[in-house]
This record gives C-alpha cells, sequence and structure tokens, in this order.
C-alpha cells in the first residue's frame, strides 16, 4: 500500500487544483477543458509514458525532445516529396525505433553512462534537423489535416481530437505492458537492482536495449501527434520537452532511482503540467514565468516525499 | 613501445591535447591566417585570442564543474544560474542618464557584482543541501534549479532583456589588461588558484578520495558532507562568474536565452578533458582544454565557411568518441579485434 501512496499523493494534487480552478475561474469546470489538458499535451504524454519506462529501470533519455522534431521535419519533408501519409507515418515510427535501439545498445554493449549516450543523441538529432531544414515547413497533406481536425464526440458537446485519443491508448497499453509482461516485470526488476536481476536469470540485455527503443517509438509517435497538432516540421519544436517529460514523471510518483512507480501516475503527472498552465491562462494576470517557478516547486516537493518514503520503508536500510 | 613514449601516451592530458592541436591544425591549414596575432588598439588581436576569449565562459563553469563530477556528482543548473547571476547583476546596475548626459549606476558596481555573486552561490548551496542534506541523486536535484531559475530570473526582469548602459561594467566582457581579453584573465587566475588549492593543500586528496569512495572517504574522517557542499556552491559561484562575464560581453541580460544549453557544454569539456563522470579521478588542466577543444571547434566551422547547422551534429560525434575512448568495454572489444588469435597469444606468454 505504501508504494501506492506517491500515486495517491499526485492524484490528490490533481484533483485539489481541479477544484481550486472550479471555485476561482468560471467556465472552469467544464468537461471541455479537462479534455484539452489531454489534447494541449497529447505529446508531451506519449513521450512521457517512454520516459516512464526509461526511469523505472534507471536510465534518462535527454534525446525525446530533439527526436520529436526530427521526426515533425522528417514527415513534413517526406510529405512534400510526395509520399503517402500512412508510408510516412510508418517510416518515421521505425526511424525512431531504431534511434532509440542503437541508444540502447551502446548503453548496454559498452556500458557507457545514460545520461552522455543520449546528450549524444540529442545534438544528433537536433543538427539532424537543422541540416534538413532551418526552416518551418507547413505540412498540407489532405490526410494529416483530416486528422488534425477530426474531433470525436465524447458527450455533453465535449469532443477529444485523435492526438488525444493516441495519448489515452498508449497510456493503456502501456499500462498492459508494465504490469502484466515479461518486459515489464523486467524493467521493475533492474530498476530494483541491475546484478540481482541478471543473478535472477532476467534477460536484462536485451530488456535495457528495449527500453530505450520502446522510448525513441514514444518519441516519434509522440512526433507524429505532434505534426497532427502543429501541421508543420520546425527544427526549434519540443526544445526542452525532455525535461517536462522527467517532470512529469517524477510528479507521477516515479522513483529517478529506479524500480518504483506507475504508468498512470505519469498520466496525471502530464495533467497536472498541463492544469497549472491552464490556470495561469484562465487567471491572465499571471506570467507564462510562473509555470516553470510552479513546476519546479511540485518538483522539489515530490523528490523530498519520494525521499520521506524511502527513508521509512525498511527496503532502504 | 618504449617505455617513455608509452608513458607520454598514457598521461591523461595527451588525447586531450592532441584532439585540440589537431583542431588547430586544420584551422591554420584551412585558413593560413588563423594563427596570426597582430597588435591592434592596445592589444593582441586574432583568431586564437578570439577563441580564448569566447572560451573564457565555458572554462570557468567547467571549473567549478570539474570539481562536482569528481565527487560524483553532476550539476545541470548552471545555465540557469548563469541567467540569475546576469540577469542580478544588470537588475542592479541598470543605468540611468543624469542630467549631464553621463551614465549612472543604480547601485555601485561592486555591489552590484557581489550580489549576483552571493546570489549565484546561494543557488550552489541550495543544489548542495538538496544533494547532501536531502540525499537526493544530483541530477534530479539541480535538475529542480534548472527548471525553476529560469522562472525565476524571468520574473525578476519581467521578461524584458535587461539592458545595461554602465560603460564600467563592460570591461568584465570586452576589455583588455597587458594586452589579453579581462575575461580571459579571470579564467586563467580562477584556474591558477583553483589548482594551487587542490595540490598544495589536502583538500584535492579529499576531493579524489570522495569521488573514489564516499563511504570509506567518510570512515576515514574526511568531512565529506561539508566538501561537498563547498563544492556545489562554488559551482554556483563559478557559475555566477561566467554569468557577469556573458552579460558584460553582449551588455545586457537575457534571462531566457543566456547560458542557454551551458550545462551540456560544461559537462562536455569536463568529459573531453578525461575528468571520469564516476567521479575520483579529475584534471582541471584537461577541463581547460576540453572548453577550448569546444570553443575552438566552434570557431572552426564558422571560419571554413560550413554552415553552422553542421555544428550539433559535429559536436556529437565528437561527444560519442570521447565516450567509446573512455569505455572499458569498448577498448577490449578494439583489442580482441586487433588480436584475433587469443589462444596463440597464451601460448606464447
Amino acid at each position: 500500500m505504501k508504494r501506492l501512496l506517491p500515486l495517491t499523493v499526485t492524484i490528490v494534487l490533481f484533483l485539489a487544483m481541479a477544484a481550486f480552478g472550479a471555485i476561482r475561474y468560471d467556465g472552469f469546470l467544464s468537461l471541455q477543458v479537462f479534455l484539452n489538458l489531454l489534447i494541449d499535451n497529447a505529446f508531451l504524454c506519449v513521450v512521457a509514458v517512454g520516459m516512464t519506462f526509461v526511469i523505472l529501470s534507471g536510465g534518462i533519455d535527454l534525446s525525446v525532445g530533439a527526436l520529436i522534431a526530427l521526426t515533425t521535419i522528417i514527415s513534413a519533408t517526406l510529405l512534400e516529396a510526395g509520399w503517402h501519409p500512412y508510408a510516412v507515418m510508418v517510416t518515421v515510427l521505425a526511424l525512431g525505433a531504431a534511434f532509440g535501439a542503437v541508444q540502447g545498445f551502446l548503453i548496454q554493449r559498452f556500458n557507457l553512462a545514460p545520461f552522455l549516450v543520449t546528450l549524444a543523441g540529442m545534438f544528433w538529432a537536433r543538427g539532424c534537423c537543422y541540416l534538413i531544414s532551418t526552416e518551418s515547413i507547413p505540412i498540407g497533406d489532405a490526410t494529416y489535416a483530416a486528422i488534425a481536425q477530426a474531433r470525436i464526440p465524447v458527450g455533453g458537446g465535449a469532443s477529444l481530437t485523435i492526438g488525444g485519443l493516441i495519448a489515452l491508448v498508449v497510456v493503456a497499453i502501456a499500462m498492459r505492458i508494465a504490469h502484466s509482461t515479461e518486459f515489464g516485470r523486467t524493467v521493475y526488476a533492474i530498476g530494483g537492482g541491475e546484478s540481482s536481476a541478471r543473478l535472477m536469470g532476467l534477460s536484462v540485455d536485451s530488456t535495457k536495449i528495449g527500453v530505450y527503443l520502446l522510448s525513441g517509438l514514444c518519441a516519434a509517435l509522440g512526433g507524429i501527434v505532434m505534426t497532427f497538432y502543429m501541421l508543420s516540421g520546425y527544427s526549434l519544436h519540443a526544445v526542452g520537452l525532455e525535461l517536462d517529460a522527467i517532470a512529469a514523471v517524477v510528479i507521477g510518483g516515479t522513483l529517478l532511482a529506479g524500480g518504483v512507480g506507475y504508468v498512470a501516475g505519469t498520466l496525471f503527472g502530464v495533467l497536472i503540467l498541463g492544469i497549472i498552465q491552464t490556470l495561469i491562462s484562465f487567471d491572465g494576470s499571471l506570467s507564462s514565468w510562473w509555470t516553470r517557478i510552479v513546476v519546479g516547486a511540485l518538483l522539489l516537493l515530490f523528490c523530498l516525499l519520494q525521499r520521506l518514503f524511502e527513508g521509512r520503508s525498511p527496503r532502504a536500510s | 613501445m618504449k617505455p617513455s613514449v608509452k608513458r607520454f601516451t598514457q598521461h591523461p592530458l595527451f588525447w586531450p591535447t592532441i584532439t585540440l592541436a589537431l583542431l588547430l591544425i586544420v584551422s591554420s591549414v584551412f585558413n593560413p591566417s588563423f594563427l596570426a596575432l597582430t597588435w591592434r588598439e592596445g592589444h593582441l588581436y586574432g583568431s586564437v585570442i578570439d577563441i580564448l576569449n569566447r572560451a573564457a565562459p565555458l572554462m570557468v563553469v567547467a571549473l567549478g564543474m570539474t570539481l562536482v563530477i569528481a565527487v560524483r556528482g553532476l550539476d545541470i543548473s548552471v545555465g540557469a544560474v548563469v541567467a540569475i547571476s546576469a540577469t542580478v547583476a544588470a537588475l542592479m546596475i541598470g543605468g540611468s542618464f543624469s542630467a549631464t548626459g553621463e551614465v549612472q549606476s543604480a547601485h555601485p558596481l561592486w555591489l552590484a557584482l557581489a550580489t549576483a555573486l552571493a546570489v549565484a552561490a546561494a543557488c550552489g548551496l541550495w543544489n548542495g543541501l538538496l544533494v547532501v542534506k536531502a540525499g537526493m541523486q544530483p541530477i534530479v536535484a539541480t535538475l529542480i534549479l534548472m527548471v525553476a531559475g529560469r522562472g525565476i530570473a524571468q520574473l525578476l526582469t519581467g521578461g524584458q532583456i535587461i539592458t545595461v548602459y554602465y560603460a564600467p561594467f563592460f570591461v568584465l566582457g570586452n576589455g583588455y589588461f597587458l594586452g589579453l581579453p579581462v575575461a580571459l584573465w579571470i579564467a586563467a587566475s580562477l584556474w591558477i588558484a583553483l589548482h594551487l588549492l587542490l595540490s598544495r593543500t589536502a583538500l584535492g586528496l579529499f576531493v579524489r578520495s570522495i569521488g573514489g569512495n564516499p563511504e570509506a572517504a567518510r570512515v576515514a574522517g574526511v568531512r565529506s558532507s561539508a566538501i561537498t557542499l563547498c563544492v556545489y556552491t562554488f559551482c554556483g559561484l563559478a557559475a555566477g562568474v561566467a554569468g557577469l562575464i556573458v552579460s558584460s560581453n553582449v551588455k545586457s541580460a537575457d534571462a531566457n536565452n543566456a547560458g542557454q544549453l551551458l550545462e551540456l557544454d560544461a559537462i562536455l569539456a569536463v568529459t573531453l578533458g578525461g575528468t571520469a563522470l564516476t567521479g575520483g579521478r579529475f584534471t582541471l588542466a584537461g577541463t581547460v582544454i576540453g572548453a577550448l577543444i569546444i570553443q575552438t571547434l566552434t570557431s572552426m566551422i564558422y571560419s571554413l565557411g560550413v554552415p553552422p547547422e553542421v555544428n550539433l551534429v559535429v559536436k556529437s560525434a565528437l561527444v560519442f568518441t570521447v565516450m567509446m575512448l573512455q569505455s572499458a568495454e569498448f577498448r577490449q572489444l578494439v583489442a580482441r579485434i586487433a588480436r584475433p588469435n587469443p589462444s596463440l597469444q597464451g601460448n606464447r606468454r
């Protein structure tokens, strides 16, 4: 039960913020406002889910923001070249997965620091964006535009975009992978202690590569969701998104040391980041930089909270 | 290989120096006037001086980062601290035109600089407290300030870029002393002071022992908490100094962009110089060379007329190469490929 406590705190915090907004501002308490949290942060949600697995395994992936930008720019370029939209999507997903797998291979095979490998990956991906185009490339493809404008009614006059739906589906699949597959259990075991996981006979090597592959795949999918949202490919898309993703995972109650956390927590972490921005925009008198300060304060709160739980649990003796 | 040659190639500074030398040679091949120095307007002038001047803030930050990494830490908030320090200094100096047309500073220059540095050191101390007292992982502890720091800096400036008109402040980033840039003097004196402090006192040994094995160091009586706190505080202070140089150079403070991605460059400079990311082994001279490699590379790419977009890709290749060279597993692999028949090797022995 103690393990559920950080997740509970996250959900309670989200509900408290929602209640605060509902009391303070007119029109805040509507289904559409809450669906917009998901719609506006769909790409962040998808990326943060991939990041959750990486962090659960005790690693970190700094390359996701740059990989999103690369995905948007490759998508836009290929569409301009007349590729079929679905072929473009499959191609960028494969590229993202391959990119992640290479990073994972380097980390696993040569025992390199995930921080450094993914930093090099971030430089490389962002650099490739600049090489392809420094200008923003608009996406005029009919299929992409149709997906971008499509609205799925959910009743009560409220609706969800395809991007938002993708985010929800990704969260559902990831929860399934994390809690009831061999891969998911191995990820938790590696985060708990890599050498013990190895001694237990778990396939540590392939799982570690798989975790980064998954993160790359999620980043590419996040990039596709972003192309729906922005309808453009640009080398400066998603600058610093990796930090938001890490923040969402931590606020979601996942331990940065690895081994403890829930994918569902990450969804609420993303929603909390979203609701902070929504509260600030509803207020109107607060400036955008308050978002950063509040996110920083929340990070501090959750890290201290985690230390408290660790200190009390018998595991940490 | 002769023992003397081997000792030379195995020196920790061998590869960083070779890399820097190669970059300089390539630069001077493509641009014959690259190494030329001329005396103009009372100071030395040339590409090399320009690189040294531009590398100074990175050197200062990277020196602080070296010590943090040496005690098994990491500080990813230095970019944000650079922005905070630049903002505080610019706000305190301000600059209003008096009736005679002279620019006056709102507060005395020394007070503005001291406050900026004190705030920066406080940021470092905060990071240190989170790491030492709250027991957080360094990357998480400093992530908090990295996220919130720029927000705080923007809050101070109200989101505006603060322009400074008070000329004496510009000396830090644009001035010259004895023919060399003032920024270079600052970086060099910091390096020398740090080198003396760490080699002439037991402090260097303590830092190495904490990085090598924190628990063993503590048991052996090293005051590891106090030293780690000092190291983080110093790193914040160093970022503050860099912030002053940067804002003085551009005569303004941009809370959103000052020191952007500097934390990554600083970590890169430290790694390029041969300091182990796992702690314990560090070299200040290596860090200085690492910072020079990064700046030389950037300047070279610009001066060769290569589109600056290539810069990041080249940088990533550089990180990649250094990473692989430092990996024991990779060296083993290379050794195995170089000697394809290990059984024969064993028999001979």
